[in-house]
């Protein structure tokens, strides 16, 4: 007895709707290290709005910065630690799912 | 009290250690030993060559003279690595799956590796860093000239240049035999990269070292360091919102241009995923760096005399409180800075220069083959050396025209600003696949321009390079083109100036330029290649079969990589194709593996050309396009045919439904003819068997009605043998074994004849004609002929059912043929009949009058004997039908 054909279009990918949890996980530590550089950003321009009148000092604008250095480093590592365990976890499955979700699209695609 | 003497013989010291430790990596990376060299750790370490001694010396100055402003040129380049995930990653991967070897090769690479592209950006490189590597020689210079105490700033100019050039010679020696130990820039480092990072740990721990002993030691722990730097000259936070955000903006571009980093960051990368630690760990060096600038700055600014360069604070500092080993300690973290900054950037830029300019140029002196003679290897190595030198004495020539009085920020800014110029056409490169070589080449000549006319030259003063005038009152006099105020922008920062319109307008010529040029088959296929990568890591652009001889191929790869390792990898891959021996089959995969290695030696668009020169064709040629286009046209050619195959096809589809019609209808027709024929035949046949019986029975007729019933006898008799010779008549026409009688008659007298046979003009039925254009002498048979007006006569005056029937006669000549009509004006033939009339059997109207439905067959047979045709004529009145003859027939009657 043959088996019946899948009833699949062929060429076409068929992707899941949902992911799994760690999957999913995965995807928005990916978004978190997207968004990162754009908080760095935002808070490294605040000092700014401190200028004025009764500026505020270097010490005070030094004190912020660095931490504001050390809590970005943090997070990075967080994050980045977050996707390293997945990576090392389910090797090459999460990782090319990740890598295919994130090429950015281009002609011909 | 240290002397200078000592100093030399501990940077002597130093650098033999570092030698020792660097060819102790290399050696353990030989054997397969040492995995912990290729840990995260120490490329994160390695990455650390940003901190040069710019940052070291440097940064204090700078803080010194602005306060919090030099924290910019950490903050962006923690940006970029924090931010890894959008552009870092997808650098690093194509690195290594193109085997890229420098920024250049980057950049030509993407764009079609084009040559031109990559000699233009290593020009740039070279000028861009040349004020890089000037300012690692003036920073070791003064340190020395520090420790000599010789008040920094009254220098003698001359100890400076000799000491200056000394470093330099010092520098180039060193960076030749770290660098150039083995050829394959791509077969990495790991011994200057081992090197670099424990450079990195010096320095960052003889900079912890000062500012703990700052703060603890000459401040009094945190809070009195605090108010210190509240007591300064610094402590109001006022850098200005343009600089602060610009700069930083600046340092992250420069960051992902330069070389030097580009170099440890994706060439030097080992596995994609040291990033991700560097992406936390890297900031984090940053940020310990930079933690005690402002501190040492203020307590700098606080005990030293006001005339001193804060430049050197970190080093006078500690001399001034008495530590000299905590000072030598110092130095060695400046030192390390220079030196790592020097030999990373010198490689980086040698391997530019020799792959993408010596090379180049040394092949095309060869006769454009790789492989006449001479040892690619031997040039190559050669090449790097004398750029190294090269680039290391340019960096002294810009320390000599300067003047080496620079702070040491200001001149690492120049360079920032010039290799930043890179950034729109690699991160266009990266994103963009509309991005041509035409638009990398504009945006990259103008913002190099701009930054030579705005920043470089300006940077050796007033009247150095740039005239006075020019500087004040604008090139050519026109004060619109002032450099430090291009286009009427005046009162800004001259670097932020710079950068706003350098960057401007090359992201302006870049954009515009790649809209309006179309870029070439490689160029796309690279564009896609890159922009793509995550899709198809593995596979760079393929090498299309061909005849290429492995042997050749062998004979120049050693030539490039040396034999053993030449003749491993082509033995490695014939056995993968399942041969034995060291030629592989000169396959797609082969040809593209081999480039890939050659491109590690020689550079991308180098390795491309050679193989090219063996094999004989470009990775996509003209050729292949053109292969794929005839493909493609003989695809459509091959449907169209098709297409023109089922139209042909449903024609004949119709032709046979209408062949099958017409079958059918006179199958229709010849069952109705049997049976009209059985009936014609039996009529007759009756009456003659019925009256012969009476003739022959019925005694006692009178002679009058045995008259009567013989000559009935008679006329059905003649009447069936009419019809039979109709049949056999028609049966000799179309077995065409007929005889023509041909003779000269005049038509006016045919159509006499067939008028009076026909019974002529009685019963009111009229028949005009045109009697002149009849007098037309034919040589035909004219008996035949005559029997085809009897035909066409008899039939309308038959079937004509007009009150008043007329047949009209016409003759006309029309070209070659003559043309006889017979028109009547009864109501003529149905369409759907007009197809039949002319067969055997046809008649219409089967009730209506008498006949076989022999005879417009039998016209028929008989006009195509005689070489003309008969026709019925649609459209006219009534029933008409034309007789056309060859004109040859014809002969003018007189």
């Amino acid at each position: 007895m043959t088996e019946e054909p899948q009833d699949e279009i062929p060429g076409e990918v068929t992707r899941a709707v949902f992911y799994e949890r760690r999957t999913y996980r995965r995807r928005r530590m990916v978004d978190a290290t997207r968004l990162l550089p754009i908080l760095g950003v935002v808070l490294f321009l605040i000092p700014l709005l401190w200028q004025g009148e009764e500026g505020a000092r270097t010490t005070d604008v030094m004190i912020y910065i660095f931490g504001i250095w050390a809590l970005l480093a943090g997070l990075s590592g967080l994050v980045s630690r977050d996707l390293g365990r997945d990576r090392s976890g389910s090797d090459s499955e999460a990782g090319a799912d990740v890598d295919a979700l994130e090429t950015p699209g281009g002609e011909g695609r | 009290m240290t002397t200078p003497n000592l100093l030399v013989l501990v940077c002597i010291l130093y650098v033999t250690f570092l030698f020792a430790v660097a060819f102790a990596a290399d050696r353990a990376a030989l054997k397969g030993r040492g995995t912990w060299l290729r840990s995260p750790l120490i490329y994160t370490l390695s990455l650390s060559i940003y901190c040069t001694a710019w940052t070291f010396y440097g940064a204090v100055g700078y803080a010194a003279r602005s306060g919090l402003e030099f924290v910019t040129i950490y903050l962006g380049p923690t940006l970029v690595m924090i931010g890894w995930w959008w552009t870092l990653r997808k650098m690093v991967r194509i690195g290594r799956s193109q085997r890229i070897t420098s920024i250049a090769d980057m950049i030509s690479s993407r764009y079609g590796k084009s040559n031109t592209l990559a000699v233009f950006v290593t020009l740039i490189a070279v000028v861009g860093t040349t004020p890089y590597i000037a300012l690692q020689l003036q920073s070791v210079t003064l340190s020395f000239a520090a420790f000599s105490k010789v008040d920094p700033t009254l220098t003698s100019v001359v100890r400076l240049r000799s000491t200056g050039l000394y470093v330099a010679i010092g520098l180039a020696v060193f960076t030749i035999l770290f660098g150039t130990r083995n050829v394959d820039a791509n077969e990495r480092h790991h011994g200057v990269v081992m090197a670099i990072a424990l450079e990195a740990v010096v320095k960052l721990f003889a900079l912890l070292a000062v500012g703990v002993f700052v703060v603890w030691g000459l401040g009094d722990g945190i809070s009195n360091t605090l108010d210190v730097i509240d007591a300064s000259k610094i402590a109001e936070w006022d850098v200005p919102g343009g600089r602060w955000a610009g700069l930083t903006m600046l340092s992250a571009a420069a960051f992902i241009c330069l070389p030097r980093i580009f170099q440890v960051m994706v060439v030097e990368n080992e596995d994609e995923g040291h990033l991700r630690t560097a992406t936390w760990a890297f900031p984090v060096y940053l940020m310990l760096m930079s933690l005690f600038v402002i501190p040492i700055a203020a307590v700098g600014l606080k005990l030293m005399p006001s005339d001193a360069n804060p430049d050197l604070f970190v080093l006078t500092l500690p001399l001034l409180a008495g530590e000299d080993s905590l000072a030598i300690l110092s130095f060695l973290g400046g030192f390390s800075s220079a030196t790592s900054m020097v030999i990373v950037a010198a490689i980086a830029l040698s391997t530019m220069v020799s792959n993408h300019i010596v090379m180049p140029i040394w092949l095309r002196m060869r006769g454009g083959t790789a492989m006449v003679a001479g040892d690619v290897r031997d040039v190559a190595l050669l090449a790097r050396r004398l750029s190294i030198a090269g680039v290391v004495m340019l960096g002294y020539l810009y320390f000599r025209l300067s003047g080496a009085g620079t702070a040491l920020a200001a001149i690492g800014l120049v360079s920032f600003v010039g290799l930043s110029q890179f950034l729109p056409a690699l991160m266009g490169g990266l994103f963009w696949r509309g991005a041509t070589r035409m638009g990398a080449l504009a945006g990259l000549s103008v913002g190099f321009l701009l930054w030579l006319y705005c920043l470089f030259l300006p940077s050796f003063g007033p009247g150095v390079l740039l005239p006075v005038s020019v500087i004040e009152h604008g090139l050519l006099g026109q004060s619109w083109l002032r450099p430090q105020a291009l286009f009427g922008a005046q009162g800004m920062d001259k670097v932020v100036h710079a950068v706003m319109w350098s960057m401007l307008l090359n992201c302006a010529a870049f954009l515009l330029v790649s809209l309006l040029t179309f870029p070439k088959p490689v160029e796309r296929l690279q564009g896609a290649q890159f922009v793509n990568v995550f899709d198809h890591s593995s596979r760079p652009g393929s090498w299309t079969g061909g005849l290429a001889q492995s042997e050749d191929l062998l004979i120049m790869t050693q030539r490039i990589m040396g034999a053993t390792e030449a003749q491993a990898l082509f033995s490695g891959m014939a056995r993968k194709q399942g041969l034995t021996g060291y030629l592989p089959e000169p396959s797609t995969e082969f040809l593209g593996v081999l480039e890939r290695e050659l491109s590690g030696s020689v550079g991308a668009a180098t390795a491309h050309a050679m193989i090219s020169q063996i094999v004989g064709r470009a990775t996509v040629s003209v050729e292949d396009l053109l292969a794929v286009a005839d493909e493609a046209a003989q695809i459509m050619e091959y449907s169209s045919r098709l297409e023109a195959k089922s139209a042909e096809q449903a024609r004949t589809a119709r032709q046979l439904r209408e062949a099958n019609d017409k079958l059918t209808k006179l199958s229709v027709q010849k069952d109705s003819f049997l049976s009209q024929v059985s009936h014609e035949l039996r009529t007759p046949m009756t009456s003659i068997r019925a009256f012969s019986e009476i003739l022959r029975d019925a005694g006692g007729l009178n002679p009058e009605e045995q008259q009567k019933y013989s000559s009935i006898i008679y006329d059905e008799s003649r009447r069936l043998t009419r019809l039979l010779d109709d049949l056999l008549d028609l049966s000799v026409l179309e077995s065409g074994q007929v005889t023509l009688n041909m003779q000269l008659g005049l038509l006016s007298d045919m159509l006499d004849r067939a008028v009076a046979a026909t019974g002529g003009t009685v019963d009111g039925f009229r028949i005009e004609r045109d009697l002149p254009s009849e007098q037309i002498v034919l040589n035909t048979d004219v008996d035949r002929l005559s029997q085809v007006f009897i035909n066409l006569i008899a039939n309308a005056h038959k079937y004509c059912d007009a009150d008043q029937p007329v047949l009209r006669i016409e003759v006309r000549s029309a070209g070659d043929k003559l043309e006889i009509d017979f028109a009547d004006n009864g109501t003529g033939i149905q369409m759907a009949d007009q197809t039949v009339i002319f067969e055997k059997f046809a008649r219409i109207g089967v009730s209506r009058a008498a006949g076989a439905g022999l005879g417009l067959a039998i016209c028929r047979e008989i006009m195509a004997r005689l070489g003309g045709e008969i026709s019925y004529v649609p459209g006219q009145s009534g029933a008409a039908f034309r007789v056309t003859l060859p004109q040859e027939m014809c002969m003018a009657a007189h």
